[in-house]
Parts: C-alpha cells; sequence; structure tokens
C-alpha cells in the first residue's frame, strides 16, 4: 500500500509538471497522444506482469509482437490469403497462445529456466518473421479499413480507442487477479511456489497459463501495432518491447521475485514510464538521453521497493 | 480389527542415503500414534510418503484394507489424509486467510470462480479455536514463527480428514500455545479422527499417544502400547546402545579462567536483550534452543555473516571487528552452516574445489591458480577426515551427507581455525558417520580450538557439550554445567522456564 501511494504521488507531480511544460494549446493533443501510448504499451505490461506474478519472466514479448504483425499482414492481405478479420485475428491471437504454450511446457515439464527459455524464443521468432515476410515490410494498404477503423481510428468518449481497449482488458485482469482463485494461485506460486504445491495447487498448469495469457497479449499487442501503423518491417520493429513491458511492469510495483503486484500499480508504472521521457523532452533534454531517464527511474523504484521490504521476510 | 491405515514395507532411498528400508506402520481409527525417532531416522520421509508429498520406491499402502496410491498431495487429500510440515510453506506473501484456505477457497460467481469473502469469518473461527490471535486479513510475513505454525495447523484443519499428519507441530509452539493444540487433537480423537503425531519431545508423547512408533535409521526400532510408554523406553528405541557408546563424551569441566572468545553484550536485533557469552580453549559448548529461538541468528552475526548491531567481541583479549565473513575468517572464526547444500559447499564442483575454497588465495600466485596447485592439500585433508570419495575431483553433490560435512570441514581445517561454530552438524547424517563428526570435533577440542555447538538434537547435545547454553526469544536463558545437563533442565530453559538448581 505504501509503495502504491508512493507511485500515485511521484505520477501525480510528473503530471502536473507535464501540464506546466506543455503550451497550453498544445495540451489536449499531448493528452491524447500521451493516453494512446500509455493504452497501448500498458497490454504489453499486464502480460509481462502475470508472468512477473508467478516468479517468471518473459523476454520474447517484443519478437512475438514482431511475428504477429507480419502473420496478421499476412494472412489479412497476401495473396493466396485475404482472410476476413473474423478469422485471421482469431488465427493471430490463437498463435501467440500457442507460443505461450510452448514456453510454459519447456519451463514446467522440461525444469528450463524462464530466461532461458524466452531468450531463445526472442530469437526465434523474429527470425521466423523476418522469413515468412522475405525480410521485407508487410503492410496492409488502406484495405481493412473497417478493422482499422474498429481497433484504432477515432476516439471514444474522447478517449483514444486503444486506452478504451487497455481500461476494458485492465479490468478484466484485475478482476481475474485480485477476487478470483486463479489470481490467488498466481500469487500463492510466485510468493511460494512449495507451499502452492503442497495446497494441492497444480501449479504447472497455472504458470503455463501465465505464459499463454503473457503471449496472446503480446500478439494483441502485434495486431493493434499493424493496424496504427499500416505496416510492419520485422528486420527494424519492435525491439526492446519486451524491456518496456517488463519495465512498466516493474516500476508498477511488481516485484522480480514474483507474488506481488497490482493492476492499478502496472497502469501507473506504465503511464510514469511514458509521461517521464515527454515531460523531458518538454524541457529541452535531448532526445538520447531518454533511455538514462527510465533507466534511472527504473533504479530508483528497485532501490525505493528494496528500502520499504520488511526486514524480516529475507529468510 | 482391519487397520484404517496400514504401509507395508516401505523403501525410499535418496543419493547416498537409504532413508527407509521395508519399514510397516499401521494406525487403527480414532488412534493417536506417535512416530519418534532421532533426526534422520525417516520419520518425515514416511510421513511425506503418506501424505503424497514424494513417492516411496517400493512397498504398499492400505487404506480401510484396500491397496491405494498415493501419487499426490491432491490425491492424499482426496483420500482424507491432511499433513502438517516441519518446516513452513507458506505463501508470505498472502493474508492469513489466504493461506489457510489455500487451494480450496470457498468459491462465488459460477465459472468465475470469485473468491467468497466468507473466507475471513471461517479462517477466523478456526483461528480461535486454535487461540491464533491476529487478524485474518493480516500477511504472513509480519507474524511470528510460532504464530505462522499456527496457521500451518490452521490450515489442515479447515478441511475434512480421517488422518490427520502432524510432523513436529510443537517445534515452535509455546507451552501454552503446544497445550491448546493437545486439548484440539484431544478433540479430534472423539471424533474418531486419527492423527499421527512426530514430536522430539518426548514429554507430549507421554501426554497424548496411544501408541508409539519408533524409527532408528530407516528402520522399524520398536513398538510401545500405551502402558509401556516412558521417557527412557523411548530413548532406547530411538538411540540405541551401541551409539551411546559411540560417543559417550564426559563434561570436562575447564579449570582454566583464560578465555578463548568473548562475546560481550551482542545484538543482531533492535529491542533485543543483548547476548554475553564466553568460549575456553579446548570447550565444546552446546546451544540449544526451540527452532525460531535466535541460535542461527547468533551464529550468523559472530562469523559476520549478519549485521552485529552492538556489541564486542574479544578474541585471546584482543578486540576484533566483524564486519564481514572475511573479517571473521581472518580472525580464525569459522561457521559450519546448518543447510550445508545451500551455505556450505558449491555443490557441483568437486570435493577438491570445495576444499580449497577458503583457501585459494595462500595457493595461487598474482591470482592465478597453478593447474595442480593445492593437489597435495586437498589429499592430505581428505586422508586427515577420511572423506569417503572415489577420488578428490568426484563432485560433492554425490557425497553423502556425512562425507559432505567433513568437506565443509576439511574447508576451514585448511585454514587453522581458533573458533568452530557448527550449526546442526549432524542433520541427516547417518550414525557412523555421526560418531566420525562427534570424534573429530573432539579431536580439534583438544587441540584448543574453542566449539560452539548448535544442536535441535537433544542427545548430541547432552552427550558432546561440556557446557550447555540455552536460547529463548533471541536471549540467552540459561547456563548448565555438568549434572545439571539434561534433557528436561534444556527444555524447560528452552520453552521459557527457570531451571530449579
Amino acid at each position: 500500500m505504501k509503495k502504491l501511494t508512493g507511485l500515485i504521488v511521484f505520477l501525480v507531480i510528473l503530471y502536473i509538471a507535464l501540464a506546466i511544460a506543455v503550451p497550453s494549446q498544445g495540451f489536449a493533443l499531448n493528452n491524447y497522444n500521451l493516453a494512446e501510448r500509455i493504452g497501448q504499451y500498458g497490454i504489453i505490461s499486464l502480460g509481462a506482469a502475470l508472468v512477473i506474478i508467478t516468479g517468471g519472466i518473459d523476454l520474447s514479448i517484443g519478437s512475438v509482437v514482431v511475428l504477429s504483425a507480419t502473420a496478421c499482414a499476412i494472412l489479412l492481405t497476401d495473396k493466396g490469403f485475404g482472410l476476413d478479420p473474423t478469422i485471421a485475428l482469431p488465427l493471430v491471437l490463437g498463435g501467440g497462445a500457442v507460443i505461450g504454450l510452448i514456453h510454459g511446457l519447456l519451463i514446467t515439464k522440461m525444469n528450463l529456466p524462464p530466461f532461458m527459455v524466452t531468450l531463445c524464443g526472442l530469437f526465434i521468432y523474429r527470425g521466423v518473421a523476418r522469413t515468412i515476410s522475405g525480410n521485407m515490410s508487410k503492410g496492409i494498404g488502406n484495405q481493412c479499413s473497417e478493422l482499422r477503423h474498429f481497433l484504432y481510428e477515432g476516439d471514444v468518449f474522447g478517449l483514444p480507442r486503444f486506452l478504451v481497449i487497455y481500461i476494458i482488458l485492465a479490468i478484466i485482469a484485475a478482476i481475474f487477479l485480485h477476487f478470483s482463485v486463479y489470481g490467488r494461485y498466481f500469487y500463492a506460486i510466485g510468493g511460494n511456489e512449495k507451499a502452492a504445491k503442497y495446497s494441492g495447487i497444480a501449479t504447472d498448469k497455472y504458470k503455463i497459463l501465465s505464459y499463454v495469457l503473457c503471449s496472446m497479449l503480446a500478439a494483441f499487442f502485434g495486431i493493434l501495432f499493424l493496424m496504427k501503423n499500416n505496416a510492419v518491417t520485422p528486420s527494424s520493429d519492435g525491439f526492446f518491447l519486451e524491456l518496456y513491458a517488463i519495465a512498466g511492469a516493474v516500476l508498477g510495483g511488481c516485484s522480480l521475485r514474483g507474488g506481488e503486484g497490482t493492476v492499478i500499480g502496472i497502469t501507473i508504472g506504465t503511464a510514469i514510464m511514458w509521461i517521464l521521457p515527454n515531460l523531458t523532452n518538454m524541457w529541452g533534454v535531448p532526445s538520447e538521453l531518454e533511455f538514462i531517464v527510465i533507466g534511472s527511474a527504473l533504479l530508483l523504484g528497485a532501490i525505493m521497493d528494496e528500502k520499504l521490504r520488511p526486514v524480516n521476510s529475507t529468510s | 480389527m482391519a487397520y484404517l491405515l496400514e504401509a507395508k514395507q516401505i523403501c525410499k532411498s535418496f543419493p547416498g542415503l537409504q532413508a527407509l528400508n521395508n519399514v510397516d506402520l499401521k494406525v487403527n481409527k480414532g488412534e493417536i500414534l506417535a512416530v519418534v525417532g532421532e533426526n534422520g531416522a525417516g520419520k518425515s520421509t514416511l510421513m511425506k510418503i503418506l501424505g503424497g508429498v514424494i513417492n516411496p520406491d517400493s512397498g504398499e499402502i492400505l487404506l480401510d484394507g484396500q491397496t491405494v496410491n498415493i501419487a499426490s498431495i491432491p490425491q492424499a487429500q482426496k483420500l482424507g489424509i491432511a499433513l502438517i510440515h516441519q518446516e513452513l510453506n507458506l505463501a508470505e506473501n498472502l493474508d492469513v486467510a489466504a493461506n489457510i484456505f489455500l487451494g480450496q477457497e470457498p468459491r462465488r460467481g459460477g465459472i468465475l470462480r470469485l473468491i467468497d469473502n466468507k473466507i475471513y469469518d471461517l479462517a477466523n473461527q478456526i483461528m480461535q479455536e486454535l487461540g491464533l490471535n491476529c487478524s485474518p486479513h493480516a500477511l504472513v510475513s509480519e507474524l511470528s514463527v510460532g504464530q505462522k505454525q499456527l496457521v500451518e495447523i490452521a490450515r489442515a484443519l479447515s478441511f475434512q480428514f480421517r488422518i490427520l499428519i502432524m510432523d513436529e507441530p510443537t517445534a515452535s509452539l509455546s507451552l501454552e500455545e503446544s497445550n491448546r493444540l493437545f486439548g484440539i487433537i484431544k478433540v479430534l480423537k472423539e471424533k474418531d479422527v486419527t492423527v499421527l503425531y512426530i514430536s522430539h519431545r518426548l514429554k507430549e508423547i507421554e501426554e497424548i499417544a496411544d501408541r508409539v512408533l519408533v524409527l532408528r535409521d530407516g528402520l522399524n526400532s520398536g513398538e510401545l502400547q500405551k502402558s509401556e510408554i516412558k521417557h527412557e523406553a523411548m530413548v532406547r528405541l530411538m538411540v540405541g546402545r551401541e551409539l551411546k557408546q559411540f560417543f559417550q563424551h564426559a563434561h570436562r569441566v575447564q579449570k582454566t579462567a583464560e578465555l578463548l572468545l568473548h562475546v560481550e553484550a551482542l545484538r543482531y536485533l533492535e529491542n533485543q536483550k543483548p547476548i554475553t557469552f564466553d568460549i575456553r580453549p579446548g570447550e565444546i559448548v552446546g546451544m540449544s534452543g526451540l527452532a525460531g529461538s535466535g541460535r542461527t541468528e547468533l551464529a550468523e552475526t559472530i562469523a559476520g555473516v549478519r549485521p552485529m548491531l552492538t556489541g564486542e567481541i574479544i578474541l585471546s583479549s584482543q578486540y576484533i571487528s566483524i564486519n564481514s565473513t572475511a573479517d571473521a575468517i581472518n580472525a580464525g572464526i569459522f561457521l559450519v552452516p546448518e543447510d550445508r547444500r545451500l551455505h556450505g559447499l558449491v555443490l557441483s564442483a568437486s570435493v577438491k574445489d570445495n576444499i580449497l575454497l577458503g583457501s585459494l588465495n595462500s595457493i595461487g600466485y598474482l591470482g592465478l591458480i597453478p593447474l595442480h596447485g593445492g593437489d597435495s592439500l586437498a589429499k592430505d585433508m581428505r586422508e586427515k577426515l577420511a572423506i569417503k570419495t572415489p577420488s578428490v575431483d568426484q563432485q560433492v553433490g554425490y557425497l553423502s551427507g556425512g562425507n559432505q560435512q567433513k568437506v565443509v570441514l576439511a574447508k576451514w581445517l585448511c585454514r587453522k581455525p581458533r573458533v568452530l561454530i557448527f550449526d546442526e552438524p549432524t542433520q541427516g547424517i547417518d550414525v557412523g558417520a555421526k560418531a566420525e563428526i562427534y570424534a573429530l570435533m573432539d579431536e580439534l577440542a583438544k587441540d584448543g580450538i574453542g566449539i560452539l555447538m548448535i544442536s535441535s538434537d537433544l542427545e548430541e547435545i547432552i552427550h558432546v557439550s561440556d557446557r550447555v547454553l540455552v536460547m529463548h526469544h533471541s536471549a540467552i536463558a540459561g547456563e548448565l554445567v555438568g549434572q545439571n545437563i539434561s534433557e528436561e533442565s534444556i527444555m524447560n530453559l528452552a520453552t521459557g522456564g527457570t531451571v530449579a538448581a
């Protein structure tokens, strides 16, 4: 609770600073863009958080995003496919689920470290994306305008669509994590996997589920990426996305030790991560310093986290 | 009459250790069967097999006369068998109620499987029965060790079972809490629940058990009917005469006034009563106390693992400052840690590399280690301590517990120790190797090394120590010398009582 209060205070301070820094005629537009970005990246932060809460890690998110976006573009527009979105989208999301299932099985049944499994995934899926695209950009041109309109274009009650989508997903995630039995098991596994096992919980099943959900959310992000940019370039798009996703979750109070984190925290963490560079940019700090700012904020968060930790839980 | 639960010819081995060798166990409906034995006798292993935590290598388990296969914990629970583990297995990041009902939460919301808030009321009922005085909303990480133990017990009581297995449930409970637990056990017995009860506190067993099953070194050692349950009878079956002869050791009363190590007003916790004690050269000081009484923390503070808040350490009349393990080691104070596999050894490295780990600076030149540097030292140590290994290049993880412990010891003997602190030196070690470790400690003491031996094994404390310190609530509750060293006087001090002189 202390952690969450600290985060909210930090966010409010940043936002006030931003309101001062941005010229008033551009403030509404800046807010809109910021909200869209937070909504978009919040989706993968939620995915990363599900895995982190169970005590795992997923480094393959960026590559899954690129592979899904590429596959989606091909399924929707390539000759020989040209599938209807009602078929193509479930296929892409299902592909994400299969990737997560493979991660989960390798980690639980073969006892491989999550870091290793998803690091391999990071290389492999990007390679697959470059191969199936012939190492070229894949675009959807001006086709699929209905789908693009549904997912991306225009606002809903003044809010960007990505943010609305994120809010819906966040509410589902909050019910899942904080009120359902499944969520309780996620936290128990992250807190003490042996205790969970001794309580008769099928720990493997829930760990696998966390990777499946994470990869599905990454695949969904890939679809949204394609809608926003109209095209995807597998050789250059989506680098570092997994690190943004993890950073947002951790900044929002998820402990890499597992067993900690809230949906509201993750949302605030993601918001802080995108307001911070926005703010420094407005202050005229050169953009090459952006990573230094994000890295420093993350480090500060980690230090605060360690300082707030109860002393008796170190054993 | 048919037994409710029957285990026949159960065998289980772990690398380097035959934990159970054709062990039989029978128990009736509504009976309280105590299972006793020394550390490493196989009690916990047997209970884990009955609770579905581990699977036996061979043997048969019958429930109501029918062969059953208890392959997993959920299966055991389905059969009505609940197990309270010896070690705490709680999710410290969750609250008390969540831990009590973990895995069997009352649900609502159909397919959404939401957790019903009545979980807190239900938890409260069980907690009151047990005398667990905290909020069901409290985080488990904020509870005391005794309270955590009660949460563990509450968890077992929260569901329907016919057989309740309790593995040292009172290890960290106060007397009052223990008595309340016995009351609950008696109520359960009236409801025809069968209880398998493991404890090192033989007095408890005299009080509550209907029958006693004794294990020794993974074998059935004997059984006692209600009328035969006496302290001496149990000890005789547990220890066996040969072991007593192995390490019978006269309590040497030190005549010399010279002190080797003097610890003055040491504190490792805020709000802690300062700890003062000393060790004379050639003395083996036993340190007893219940789990969680702070023995390990004290040892770790002296060895520089934990920060010392206040206090002074004087070694041979010289003040020394210990801020790190390196400081302690350079002063000649070495710790043989409780969990040797986790803190004492690099399991994946060879016997030789482990032995030399503390002495690399003296072997190497300019930070480089010669190809065969230290070979002879490692071989000398292997011979001196009679470490049983095919070669010093063997991975230490493949050695038996006793030989692993010797490797930890060898690491320190390379460095000329002045004070050795042993934390549970013979936990999980077979009888033969135990005797060897005791003989080694005796020899080291004769060379003038001061030894502090922490142990939960009362027999060990009584037979090996020259003097005994007992800890309770992170303070030294008392000191026992000579004839005053007895199981009763130690338990009394350890549970907060005083000693009748």
